[in-house]
């Protein structure tokens, strides 16, 4: 169990909410009867296959389907020629804004492969064999193109330009010709030469960060039916099943109300699952077909087609006195965005000095096209790549200045009344308080052996609101439903029942949560950005406070008295009146038993644009040692810092925590995408992408610290993205101090330790 | 995949049979976990499989005069277990026993490993250390051939297509013996060997090596018998300078390839160091006995 | 080309299915028997998310051919719990929150009641090396290896009663 550090909570006596209950959804996945994606059937299914291009930069000359067509089973073909031509459109409704035209041409190619993997044409057909047999039979001819994957390389003048009508955005004059370059954002502050000019110790660096995947177990997988009369329906594992009609109306010039969207349980996400890939493709193919579509990545799929984040490299100079106040810092960040432009560099950009007090900065970013991946949302998109860098160069800062890591981050440390490096100015935040976690932990004043190492590292996140419908309905023997439209990816749904729960006073047991399709409830945003306990939890918790008022009121009226002198105590209503002492309380249980009588079903909706998220802090501490010879890296120990807010359920926080570490660790150590030398990725698979397995890891020690949110009812600041900000620095610069040599360049594979070693 | 038939047979000679009949299509399935992920992967073209598990003397491990002899389509599970073949011979034990996770232990064979003929198979190494030879059966009856005879190129076997390995036979151990398997591998488990040493060594009355063996996986096409390693300690109670020659001249046998597991510098460098580490293992465990 | 007909034992029913021969025991589970509680995670014996014990043996089923469960006797996730009770591994998964997504849960908890039948009190480093072929990408396995440590022990304490 982790330490809980209160530091000024709401006062009230909680009896649920901070409590440990098993999640309403366990039994059903501990016994393997839970439903994920490609779980589901309906009668009369086929299968739907995906034909990818085998190159990773190719004009498509003609696609010629008959032979496929022909193969016998085969019940529909689709290409581009089967979806609409769309004009360039913004649309904000994922984590972050995306283009709809960019979106289409990544479910299915028109023109131009922009990637080894990229989607090109599909099928139907009775079996697996049939329409594996058709996708062979596709035929298509390409004009093989140069391509260019590195970020630098696609940045170059004479780079193979992937979109002939992309023109860099941001640049004081546009530019005249076509580039990779999208976007360039720029955020400063300051005066930079006289900030550096201030410093006693300037460092300039230069780091390298490769492409990573989310890696979740699942693969995307969907069942859509297209119906003669136009009704359209999906089952489909995805974080937001709102987000999937959106983009499946958008692609395939739909109405939404004619497609409904159920969402699946879903194996893991991370943000890879806040797009689609496959459900508007199921949805052409059914169309055609006239039956009902699965589709179902297989893992090799899921590496070389669906988004990993971007690979980047990061140039940053810091300044800073002989005493530790850092003057001046200078970032640049270069990201890959994949084959279409959209790279979390702003938010990197935003993050990247979010942990620090600094007066004069400039953070440039760089949004890169290349031929992979188009990257997709992963954890805090944007967020580690730039820490790495940052924390890397102030652990080095701390070692030129001879001062301790804490220490120096603790005298630059943002406070409440600071004004963020990107704009907002900070309350009520735990920064501070998560660094006292982890100064005063054992952990860290643990006496280290021979070539075993310390890093410390910090983090941000901001954590979104968002729109957000929770409806509570009152059954007629006193228990709850709770219906939201947020997938649980991580444990939310038990704390939407937590929420309710609390304010109703009711047990935990008595209020079931349920995740329900697009037709069944108000939209919701996507589950994402660390925002469903926050802004669903806020919806639930006024739609709960609804019934409450409205349950007071009813008890008033049956009992004759003023309404304000019914009060609400451990789920029943008490009569407060002192000119009516007999009366006894009214539990929920009897109040809906004659809820016919005295108005009506007890039920409330609550659609809001949830305000004031409070933005999260971590504190990470890494142990490694280091085999000099073979370059092996092994945690020896790992202890996270983190303000929450409040933690709903003390579990799940530390879940996200520990997870959040895991992928951390692993983008550290050991996960990359491998190209070949015509853009193909080598290593499409569990076997050579290498995320951590279990016994690549210790025990991961969670410390919450809570400092309370005051615009959320019970305190919840969002907790699922920060934890995986620390860990690339904290283990690089443990690494850093077992073995000397501060190593610039992700992964920390042994065959780069060792060669650094073999330098030193 | 339609194209494709199942049989299996319950003698070697039906074996046999199924395998000339599958015109060189067929393919031997034991545990499967190499085979089965070809076949997904399009890797091999659809033909006969032919499943060698229920022909007498595919699995199980048996001792006849001091050899042992291991059914080829033994789990590792199996081989993990059996408390003599571990005592007798802890290095290939864990060289089989490291393939893969728990799961591919249920099912792997070191036969499947060997041929397979994957140049960083883990259990090739320790085999060939250890003096292996392979049972061979065919339509002229059955054959021995010495393990490192088995794998010719990445992929290539020497068997014809109508042939299958039956049996693997350790031999004889003479007393104070023991053999060593380390691997080198980026995470702790799951991983193929960027790197495999097997040394298996045998120690005169005085604690002096008088016979050894060095075989390294990974770092050629084909597992690479270092002789002049294995001279190294030869005589020698391996010490520190035996130790440094026997890592010189493990790296200069080595001729690996930089792939996407390692460069050549990183893995002829880990030849050596591995080299070291298991020659010391080996020599302390015989020390013992 | 015409499916084989196998018959084996599935959580100690006798079950009988057709498949191609080229169809795996995943496959032959999941789209035959219907029991999808076995996942496929990547086809290739790397994420255990397909764990099922054959014969008494953990196994990656999407590594193994249908045809060759004739005759076998096999146990997946759906057989775990007995008459409506949850094994301890899958109680204390709940209450020690051992999963966050769920969908590497089913090949989880077969290979750590694998575990427990082989090595009834694992050290944690047993338990970690042991369930290394199971990939959990959610949780860092802290809570994972909890949950099984204390299994082990309600069984272990179980067995002395």
């Amino acid at each position: 169990m982790s330490e809980v550090l209160d530091r000024g909570v709401t006062e009230v006596e909680l009896k649920v909410v901070g409590t440990r209950p098993i999640r309403p959804d366990g039994t059903e996945k501990v016994t393997g009867a839970a439903m994920f994606g490609a779980d589901f059937s309906m009668p009369g299914m086929l299968v739907g296959k995906i034909k990818r291009s085998p190159h990773a930069h190719a004009r498509i000359v003609s696609i010629d389907t008959r032979r496929a067509r022909a193969v016998p089973g085969v019940k529909a073909v689709v290409t581009a020629a089967d979806f609409p031509d769309l004009a360039s459109e913004e649309y904000e409704g994922g984590e972050s804004a995306s283009n709809l035209r960019d979106l289409s041409l990544n479910c299915m190619a028109r023109a131009k492969a922009l990637y080894d993997g990229h989607a090109v044409a599909a099928v139907a057909a009775v079996s697996a064999a049939a329409a594996a047999e058709a996708i062979d039979l596709i035929e298509i001819e390409y004009e093989v193109l140069p391509h260019v994957i590195d970020v630098e390389e696609a940045m170059a003048h004479d780079a193979p330009v992937l979109h002939a009508h992309l023109f860099t955005e941001g640049l004081e004059t546009r530019p005249l010709s076509p580039s990779n370059i999208a976007q360039k954002n720029e955020l400063a502050r300051g005066d930079l030469p006289a900030g550096f000019a201030a410093a006693d110790v300037v460092m300039e660096h230069r780091y390298t960060t490769a492409a990573v995947h989310q890696g979740y177990i699942e693969p995307h997988a969907c069942v859509a039916s297209f119906a003669p009369d136009g009704q359209c329906q999906v089952w489909s594992s995805s974080q937001g099943q709102f987000m999937v009609r959106t983009y499946c109306a958008k692609v395939l010039d739909l109405e939404a109300s004619n497609i409904r969207v159920t969402p699946a349980e879903i194996g893991g996400g991370f943000g890879g699952k806040t797009t689609v890939y496959l459900e508007p493709v199921a949805l052409a193919l059914s169309r055609q077909a006239g039956a009902p579509v699965k589709m179902v990545m297989s893992r090799e799929d899921v590496f070389r087609a669906t988004g990993p984040t971007s690979g980047a490299v990061i140039e940053i100079k810091l300044g800073a006195t002989r005493e530790g106040e850092i003057t001046a810092a200078d970032v640049v960040l270069k990201y890959q965005a994949g084959a279409f432009p959209g790279s979390p560099v702003g938010a990197g950009s935003m993050t990247a000095l979010a942990c620090y007090d600094i007066a004069n900065f400039r953070i440039t970013g760089y949004d890169v096209v290349t031929n992979s991946p188009k990257v997709a949302a992963y954890r805090a998109p944007g967020a580690p790549i730039a820490a790495f860098a940052v924390e890397s160069a102030v652990d080095e800062m701390a070692l030129e200045l001879g001062m301790d890591p804490i220490v120096l981050r603790e005298r630059n440390a943002v406070k409440d009344g600071v004004k963020a490096a990107y704009g907002p100015t900070y309350r009520n935040i735990g920064y501070l308080e998560t660094l006292e976690a982890i100064r005063d932990h054992p952990h860290y004043a643990a006496p280290l052996g021979p070539n075993q190492g310390r890093g410390v590292a910090v983090g941000f996140w901001f954590n979104v609101g968002g729109e957000s419908t929770a409806a509570v309905h009152i059954n007629e023997d006193g228990t709850a439903v709770v219906v939201t439209g947020n997938p649980d990816i991580g444990g939310s749904r038990a704390s939407m029942a937590m929420m309710a729960a609390e304010v109703l006073g009711l047990p935990i047991e008595k209020v079931r949560p349920i995740v329900a399709d697009t037709a069944s409830i108000g939209f919701s945003m996507l589950t994402g950005g660390s925002r469903t306990t926050f802004a669903t939890g806020m919806a639930v918790t006024q739609a709960a406070q609804k019934i409450v008022a409205e349950l007071r009121r009813r008890a008033a009226q049956i009992w004759n008295v003023d309404p304000e002198k019914a009060e609400w105590r451990n789920g029943a209503a008490v009569c407060l009146d002192p000119a009516k002492p007999e009366i006894e309380p009214l539990s929920l249980a009897a109040l809906a038993g004659r809820s016919a009588r005295t108005g009506g079903p007890i039920t409330a909706e609550v659609s809001l644009t949830a305000q004031g998220a409070g933005p999260g802090f971590g504190a990470h501490i890494c142990d490694v040692e280091v085999d000099p010879e073979t370059g092996h890296v092994t945690i020896l120990r790992y202890t996270a810092a983190q303000d929450v807010g409040r933690a709903i359920h003390p579990a799940y926080v530390e879940g996200q925590i520990q997870g959040g570490v895991a992928q951390g660790i692993g983008w550290a150590l050991n996960e990359e995408y491998v190209f070949d030398r015509l853009g193909r990725m080598e290593n499409a698979g569990f076997l050579d992408y290498r995320v951590p397995v279990a016994s690549d890891l210790p025990m991961i020690e969670p410390i919450i610290v809570e400092v309370a949110n005051p615009r959320h009812p019970f305190g919840a600041k969002g907790v699922g993205e920060v934890p995986i900000v620390p860990p690339l620095a904290a283990v690089a610069n443990a690494v850093r101090r077992a073995i000397g040599v501060r190593m610039t360049d992700l992964p920390l594979s042994p065959p780069k330790i060792r060669a650094v070693i073999d330098a030193r | 995949m339609p194209q494709l038939d199942y049989v299996s047979p319950l003698t070697a000679e039906e074996a046999v049979a199924a395998l000339a009949a599958g015109g060189g299509l067929a393919k031997v399935l034991a545990g499967g976990t190499d085979l089965l992920v070809q076949l997904r992967f399009g890797r091999l073209a659809p033909g006969q499989i032919v499943d060698v598990k229920r022909v007498p003397g595919a699995i199980g491990i048996r001792e006849e005069d001091g050899e042992f002899v291991i059914g080829a389509a033994t789990p590792g599970t199996l081989i993990g277990e059996h408390e003599a073949l571990g005592r007798a011979w802890p290095g290939v034990v864990e060289a089989a026993t490291l393939i893969g996770s728990t799961q591919i232990q249920g099912r792997a064979s070191m036969a499947g490993n060997l041929c397979n003929a994957s140049p960083a198979a883990d259990s090739v190494p320790a085999l060939v250390a250890a003096g292996a030879t392979c049972v061979i059966v065919g339509p002229a009856g059955r054959r021995t051939a010495a393990a490192e005879t088995i794998a010719v190129a990445p992929g290539v076997t020497s068997l014809t297509p109508d042939e299958f390995i039956l049996e693997i036979r350790l031999p004889r151990r003479p007393r104070r013996s023991a053999d060593a398997y380390l691997r080198s591998i980026p995470r702790t488990e799951m991983d193929i060997a960027v790197v495999g040493v097997g040394v298996s060594l045998s120690l005169d009355e005085a604690g002096v090596v008088s016979h050894a063996r060095v075989a390294m996986g990974a770092v050629g096409p084909t597992v690479i018998v270092a002789d002049a390693a294995a001279g190294a300690l030869i005589g020698t109670q391996v010490d520190e300078a035996a130790l440094a020659a026997l890592d010189a001249a493990a790296r200069a046998a080595c001729s690996p390839i930089s792939d996407k597991r390692g460069t050549v510098e990183f893995r002829t460098r880990i030849a050596g160091v591995l080299a070291r580490r298991a020659a010391i293992i080996a020599f302390a465990r015989a020390g013992k006995r | 080309m015409k499916r084989r007909h196998v018959s084996a034992i599935v959580n100690g029913d006798p079950v009988e299915f057709l498949t191609w021969p080229g169809s795996t025991l995943l496959d032959a589970l999941r789209d035959e028997l219907l029991l999808t509680g076995s996942k496929e995670g990547c086809s290739s014996g790397d994420c255990g998310a397909c764990s099922v014990i054959v014969d008494g043996r953990l196994v990656c089923s999407c590594l193994m051919l249908a045809a060759e469960a004739e005759g076998r006797r096999i146990e997946t996730i759906e057989g775990m719990a007995e008459d409506g009770a949850l094994h301890p591994l899958q109680r204390k998964f709940l209450e020690h929150a051992a999963l966050q997504c769920g969908f590497c849960t089913p090949g989880l908890l077969v290979a750590a009641k694998a575990l427990l039948e082989a090595n009834p009190e694992p050290t944690e480093s047993e338990a970690r090396y042991w369930l290394a072929g199971n990939l959990c990408r959610c949780t860092g396995y802290d809570k994972v290896i909890r949950a099984v440590m204390d299994a082990a022990a309600e069984m272990r304490q179980a067995r002395r009663l």
